[in-house]
């Protein structure tokens, strides 16, 4: 580690933490924000959500495990991560594993992101970044590598996320398979995908805005995505006439906060979102308890609720929603990751539930 | 809730702290009573642990200092007629303890509930064959094996799954009776000495190499699970977890690994039908997904406490609520206060457990670590990178190590094999191996340690070559200092590498780095542990210290208010759980009297180091470099060196020089009791007689003090080769070959030689004065003459058989030592008294281990009294006389040989007892039964093995020979033990030693046929064949589970006590009862 760069992390207000760079050898800038998984940094970066943000991990220690391959199977989709490049700006830990251990790796984090030109920087207090990020909310944030071209703050917020991570086209998976289901890509993860072609769903992916209405589908699904919600109205006009087809939907995420949308709830910005995979949430009137893998910077106020409508899951730390549902129909969407990738698999039932509904 | 109408709980602790079994339980009792107490529901508590801090009024509203055993358990609950009791929080004591109360059906006819997970799902995880049908149910892969009931169907089943293969002992504590076999041999050995412990053994194959992953699984009555914490071993499978170095989280495996495991935890609790906490535990494939349930632990457990203290999470807080019937989601999380108990903790920071050892304590005893438990204590280091908390942990342990690196160099024969087969020091034999020249990859080979945690520890050591190449203190470039301290080198590892390793580094060069580097602005930052990795606001005082980090938590009051209490650090043999007992007093002390109580220790076995006990816990190392770092932040109002024992002990001058403000007795007083000079000087002014000793630097000196005092002389070397410190020689052949083989005696290693008092009754004194006036004192009596150690000893208070004039003069000679170092806070002394002629022995200027026992068989707490002279607060001498008793405490000592394979049971005056317990009785004779049956003995009922030593034990022995034979117990004898019987009439078969082999009848042999179920057996002396033939009885009887004592005066004292008195006698009587 003798021919490592410094590096700069300055917050929009100004505060600075000064690392070392383990990625690509270039500066960057986007909206910060904390995660608290331990395990996972293939997954996080290959997860679309992120993309325009530059993540903190608050374990320490990152790298440790390497890389898996970035192969991608016959089956379209990528053998070990969750799309096919990295989408946030940079990563962020306290203490970058050089070597690293796992049967799997094929390569160091560090070589990849410097592959994938994304920047890493380690060195940081990323307790003492995280707790600011806490008090103050998310800020914009850049990194600036020694020798490098300065770069100015980027707000990412402030453009449709959605429609830079979403498909151009239409893709099928699991052509075989007898269940049709339409997903609509908001910058979807591959592993919502497989947990919908195994259990036979034969997946029509669209792009974010592509009108469904034409195919004759048994189900709709919406996938996660990066941003704010309000960018995606043409995917909400597209849900609002799924209603009325009457098949049955199920949302994830983005997928939760667009489908509340179609149903008129309103939707605001978390201070500094949910991150991570232990985040407790509770099936609304019962006993039932699960933790959850989640991502979202934005969440949906259940009080705005239509009446056709209730909550379906309530996040037990800080009562926020975590899903809805139709009190008659067979729509309803969590917004936390039933796919997991990385984080707890405990709530994968959500896609039985859905394919269950297709019968 | 859902018991409404549970109003009174019994809750089973765990007994004297034994290797496999130790301070863990304390923490998790303490906290379940601590969950009772908050419902508003009684507690009973059977524990004859009296130096526990569970076992305080405090803590429980009925105690009772008794065995855990069905006998007495089933008394208790006759008398005090519990609803509900909790099993899973004694550790495998109290689990086995109830489910023989099960089985029995004592729980069902006096109408006990079970509280938390029911009975039949811990019989599915202890019976290793039902508990591998109940997981092939749900197609989740045990390790494939067969249980056999005796060794002939061992040896079938090893040679169908093939060798090497491991056997297993059912119902058995920390792997007890569990080993290894790579041949036929060894199997047959080990399968008969697990089987005469457990009825069942099991045979299955080693996957030696694979990774060992654990996960803590919480479950509720509504099926919501958690996993709390996981935590991987940094040694592969094959050494037990006990053993085995640990870190948490894991580090090496990916998402998909850690998911993987984690949903299995989750499958199995569900099957199995946990309610409350338990344990999973993997062997996981290092190269595919491949894995095996190793097993799982329906009980709070060694990993649930250190889980707890890793995360923050109070497990078994939240296991006893849920065994009320609460739901996790009607908890919260106890950190946060807000956010809801239905969780997974999400650290940012890495904790690592490392085992204590003390084998050097055992003549015999092997240094390999396996598939048994042979540590004593743990530590656990928390920090930011692993380097950080491998170095920080290295130097808790407290065995002389600076860290990973910079230590004294080791003298490895074979530094291969030394890899290759796993000891108590392996970590530094990586060290050694680095530095000539192995790579990482060779070190994985021959250890199978995953590499990860190789190259970590090869960053230490490339940093520690760099650090060699800079040619003095002041000329450290800043970034390496700060590279240094962030690996978690220690400001004297810095120093010792700066000035080459083979240089004597002092004092002065530790504080030339710490002043360079606050010149530097290199600063430790205090950190929370807040189990949300900062997600959610915390007030929460659970804090460590780390150099990879810019900003401190906490804003500091800077008001003086804190009084700061240094803690005990490992349980080791000698310091154990009393000092936590005396810590956590201190503390409650602290608080009570209105002081900020701050607490700095890193045992995570102790109820010191939980977060509630105290209003700000700083988990770090307590070396004089940390402990500044802390005075530094905390500006306290004072210092608390005197209830953590020796290690804060010994920080007193080093502390003073830095103006610290100490509480209680001044350094200088505390350095005039510790240095033998200094204190001898002292105690020949004042007219108090010592035994005579010297200072020796030559054999001919040695043999010249020795024709003063004649043998028998006790030798204290300052250089010790192997084996124990301290030895008794009782004459030329044995003083030789006791210096030349096991010690060095030269200018640089002078030794100490003093005259062995044969004969003596052997006194404790356990003191408080203030302002050098005793305010509060006890005196107790031990059973045994001088020479055992007193933390071996059997001890009793108040003392029965000492003369009134004994008394008076040590009244008398404790108050000139009190007065001549004007002792302000705990104190003991101990002295021999012989015909009344009364010599100091020792003398510590803190509390000494007895001071639970005195303070709750006399019902004052002389830590609380302690605490508050310390504090500057007049006090008065207590009303009531301490002496004036109608009852008697018996402290008898737990030994954990049968762990610790090939050690000679034997005592002498290095202490070798691993715990204690402390019973209550109208007389003697019932305390010290109680006592030995709560400590493993049981009442014979067949035959006793006597072999008596010399012709003076002999003798003191006829008259407890004379009893055993007229309550009619069969007496086998070896031969001069047999004629010395027959020539005073009492009835022996003769048995014959083992190097006789070619007579009969064979002692061994009766002892494997059971037809012997208790051993006397005094050696003699230390002559060889004497020890081979004394040494094999004694071993077997160990081994083969028959309670086994070696010394005359305690057999005495034991047998009158059971020949007199039956079991019935003893009165269930809780503590308050008396």
């Amino acid at each position: 580690m003798t021919n490592v760069k410094k590096a700069t992390l300055i917050l929009e207000d100004g505060t600075k933490f000064k690392g070392y760079s383990f990625g690509a050898d270039k500066s960057c800038s986007g909206e910060v924000v904390f995660n608290t998984g331990m395990t996972g940094y293939p997954e996080s970066l290959t997860d679309p959500s992120y993309l325009g943000q530059i993540i903190v991990s608050t374990y320490p220690i990152v790298g440790n495990y390497g890389v898996p391959s970035r192969e991608v199977g016959t089956d379209g989709m990528s053998v070990y991560l969750e799309s096919e490049k990295i989408h946030p700006e940079a990563i962020v830990c306290q203490d970058y594993s050089w070597d690293y251990s796992h049967w799997q790796a094929a390569s160091s984090l560090s070589q990849w992101l410097k592959e994938e030109q994304v920047v890493g920087i380690c060195g940081i207090d990323t307790r003492a970044l995280t707790k600011l990020l806490r008090e103050k909310g998310s800020m914009l944030g850049k990194i600036v590598v020694e020798d490098c071209a300065d770069v100015d703050f980027y707000d990412p917020n402030k453009e449709n996320l959605v429609g830079k991570a979403s498909c151009t086209e239409v893709m099928e998976y699991g052509v075989d398979n007898e269940k049709k289901v339409v997903l609509i890509d908001c910058g979807v993860k591959d592993n919502i995908i497989r947990c919908l072609v195994q259990r036979g769903a034969h997946v029509i992916r669209v792009p974010w805005d592509y009108d469904f209405t034409g195919i004759d589908y048994d189900g709709l699904f919406i996938s996660n995505g990066p941003g704010n919600p309000d960018f995606a109205e043409a995917t909400v006009a597209n849900i609002k006439k799924a209603f009325e087809i009457g098949k049955p939907i199920c949302g994830i995420c983005m997928g939760n906060q667009l489908l509340s949308k179609a149903a008129g709830a309103k939707v605001y910005k978390l201070k500094y979102g949910h991150r991570s995979h232990n985040q407790p949430v509770r099936e609304v009137g019962t006993e039932r308890c699960f933790v959850t893998s989640q991502n979202h910077g934005f969440a949906v106020d259940t009080a705005t609720l239509g009446t056709d409508w209730e909550p379906y899951f309530v996040n037990m730390n800080d009562g926020t929603n975590e899903g809805i549902r139709h009190k008659s129909k067979p729509f309803f969407s969590t917004q936390f990751h039933p796919e997991a990738c990385g984080g707890p698999t405990d709530t994968e039932f959500v896609f039985d539930i859905f394919m269950d509904s297709l019968k | 809730m859902e018991n409404k109408e549970i109003k009174k709980v019994l809750i089973l602790g765990s007994g004297a702290l034994k290797i496999g079994e130790a301070g863990e339980f304390d923490y998790s009792g303490s906290q379940a009573l601590k969950a009772l107490k908050e419902e508003g529901i009684a507690t009973v508590l059977i524990n004859p642990n009296i130096a526990t801090v569970q076992t305080s009024d405090e803590f429980a509203d009925k105690i009772y200092f008794l065995p855990v055993t069905p006998y007495f358990v089933e008394k208790v609950i006759a008398k005090e007629r519990p609803d509900g009791i909790l099993l899973s929080f004694g550790g495998q004591t109290a689990l086995n303890c109830g489910v023989a109360l099960f089985q029995n059906k004592v729980l069902e006819k006096y109408d006990v509930k079970v509280l938390g997970t029911p009975v039949e799902a811990i019989m599915n995880t202890e019976d290793r064959e039902l508990f591998i049908q109940k997981l092939d149910e749900i197609s989740v892969k045990t390790i494939k094996s067969e249980a056999v009931g005796t060794v002939e169907d061992a040896v079938r089943a090893a040679r169908e799954v093939g060798y090497p293969v491991i056997v297993r002992a059912a119902y058995a504590l920390g792997g007890l009776g569990s080993g290894f076999c790579d041949t036929e041999d060894q199997l047959v050995n080990l399968v008969e000495k697990a089987l005469s412990f457990s009825p069942q053994v099991l045979v299955e194959k080693s996957l030696k190499g694979w990774k060992e992953i654990e996960y803590e699984v919480v479950r509720d009555r509504f099926d919501n699970c958690i996993t709390v914490c996981n935590m991987e071993n940094f040694d592969p499978l094959g050494i037990h977890t006990g053993e085995s170095i640990v870190v948490a989280p894991s580090q090496t495996l990916s998402n998909a690994d850690y998911h993987k495991l984690r949903a299995l935890a989750i499958k199995i609790i569900r099957h199995i039908g946990i309610v409350g906490e338990c344990n999973v535990q993997y062997a996981y494939d290092p190269a595919s997904m491949d894995y095996r349930v190793i097993e799982v632990n329906a009980r709070l457990s060694r990993s649930s406490a250190l889980a707890s203290k890793a995360t923050g999470y109070p497990l078994a807080f939240v296991a006893a609520k849920l065994g009320l019937g609460y739901g996790l989601f009607d908890l919260k999380n106890s950190v946060t206060k807000v956010t809801s108990a239905f969780f997974e903790p999400a650290l940012d920071y890495i904790v690592c457990k490392i085992p204590r050892w003390d084998l050097g304590k055992f003549h015999g005893v092997k240094r390999e670590i396996g598939s048994s438990m042979k540590s004593v204590g743990e530590v656990m280091a928390i920090g930011r990178t692993f380097e950080e908390v491998i170095q920080k942990g290295l130097r808790m342990i407290g065995q002389g190590k600076h860290g990973f690196i910079e230590n004294s160099p080791m003298h490895i024969a074979d530094i291969e094999n030394a890899l290759k087969e796993p000891t108590d020091s392996r970590i530094f034999v990586i060290e050694t191996a680095f530095r000539k020249g192995y790579t990482v990859d060779q070190i994985h080979e021959l250890t199978k340690i995953d590499k990860w945690f190789l190259c970590k520890l090869q960053n230490i050591y490339n940093t520690a070559t760099q650090l060699e190449l800079v040619n003095g203190i002041e000329e450290l470039p800043e970034d390496l200092l700060r590279l240094a301290k962030q690996q978690g080198f220690s400001d004297f590892q810095i120093a010792k590498a700066v000035l080459k390793r083979d240089m004597e580094v002092g004092h002065q060069a530790n504080l030339q780095v710490r002043d360079l580097r606050k010149q530097m602005g290199i600063f430790p930052v205090v950190k929370q542990i807040d189990t949300l990795a900062a997600e959610y606001p915390a007030q929460t005082n659970y804090l460590y210290m780390t150099y990879n980090g810019t900003t401190h938590d906490i804003d500091y009051e800077n008001d003086g208010k804190s009084v700061l209490v240094l803690g005990s650090g490992a349980y080791r043999i000698g310091s154990s759980v009393e000092f936590d007992w005396c810590s956590v007093n201190a503390l409650l002390t602290v608080k009570r009297e209105g002081w900020r109580s701050v607490m700095i220790n890193y045992n995570p076995e102790t109820v010191s180091t939980d977060y509630d006990m105290c209003d700000r816990l700083y988990f770090d190392e307590l070396t004089f470099e940390r402990v500044m770092d802390i005075i530094d932040l905390e500006t306290p109002h004072g210092t608390i060196l005197s209830t953590g024992g020796q290690i804060p002990n010994n920080l007193a001058m080093k502390l003073d020089e830095q103006k610290v403000k100490i509480l209680g007795t001044q350094a200088i007083d505390i350095d005039h009791a510790e240095d033998r000079h200094k204190f001898s000087a002292m105690l020949d002014e004042l007219g108090i007689d010592q035994p005579a000793w010297q200072e020796l630097t030559s054999m001919d000196d040695v043999h010249q003090f020795i024709e003063k005092v004649g043998y028998p002389v006790l030798v204290r070397p300052s250089y010790v080769l192997s084996g124990a410190a301290m030895n008794v020689c009782s004459n030329d052949e044995e003083l030789e070959r006791f210096l030349r083989l096991a010690a060095n005696v030269s200018k640089e290693h002078p030794v100490v030689v003093s005259a062995f008092i044969q004969g003596a009754k052997e006194i404790e004194w356990d003191s408080v004065a203030q302002n050098g006036e005793i305010k509060l004192y006890a005196i107790s009596e031990h059973i045994e003459f001088a020479g055992v150690h007193s933390g071996d000893a059997t001890i009793q208070f108040p003392p029965q058989k000492l003369y009134v004039e004994t008394i008076r003069r040590i009244k008398k000679i404790s108050s000139k030592i009190a007065k001549a170092l004007n002792i302000s806070g705990p104190f003991n002394i101990q002295f021999l008294a012989k015909n009344n002629e009364i010599k100091v022995i020792e003398c510590n200027l803190r509390a000494s281990r007895s001071f639970p026992f005195v303070s709750k068989v006399s019902k004052i707490n002389f830590i609380d009294l302690a605490t508050k002279v310390m504090l500057g607060i007049p006090v008065e001498k207590p009303n009531s006389n301490v002496f004036d008793l109608d009852y008697v405490g018996i402290k008898a000592s737990q030994f954990s040989f049968s762990r610790l394979q090939g050690a000679d049971p034997v005592l002498g005056v290095d202490m070798s007892s691993t715990g204690e317990v402390g019973c209550l009785g109208e007389s003697s004779a019932e305390a010290l039964m109680t006592s030995m049956l709560s400590v493993g003995h049981r009442i014979p009922q067949k035959g006793v093995l006597l072999s008596t030593g010399t012709a003076k034990q002999k003798a003191s022995l006829l008259d407890a020979a004379h009893k055993l034979h007229k309550k009619g117990y069969q007496l086998y004898a070896t031969e001069g033990t047999h004629r010395y019987l027959n020539d005073n009439g009492i009835p022996a078969i003769k048995v014959h030693w083992p190097s006789e082999a070619d007579k009969e009848p064979q002692a061994l042999d009766l002892l494997h046929r059971k037809q012997i179920d208790f051993v006397v057996n005094i050696p003699k002396n230390l002559t060889s064949n004497e020890l081979t033939n004394g040494y094999k009885i004694r071993r077997a009887s160990v081994d083969l589970n028959v309670p086994l004592i070696t010394n005359a005066r305690l057999a005495c004292a034991y047998i009158d006590a059971f020949c007199d008195n039956s079991i019935d006698d003893i009165e269930i009587k809780a503590w308050d009862e008396y």
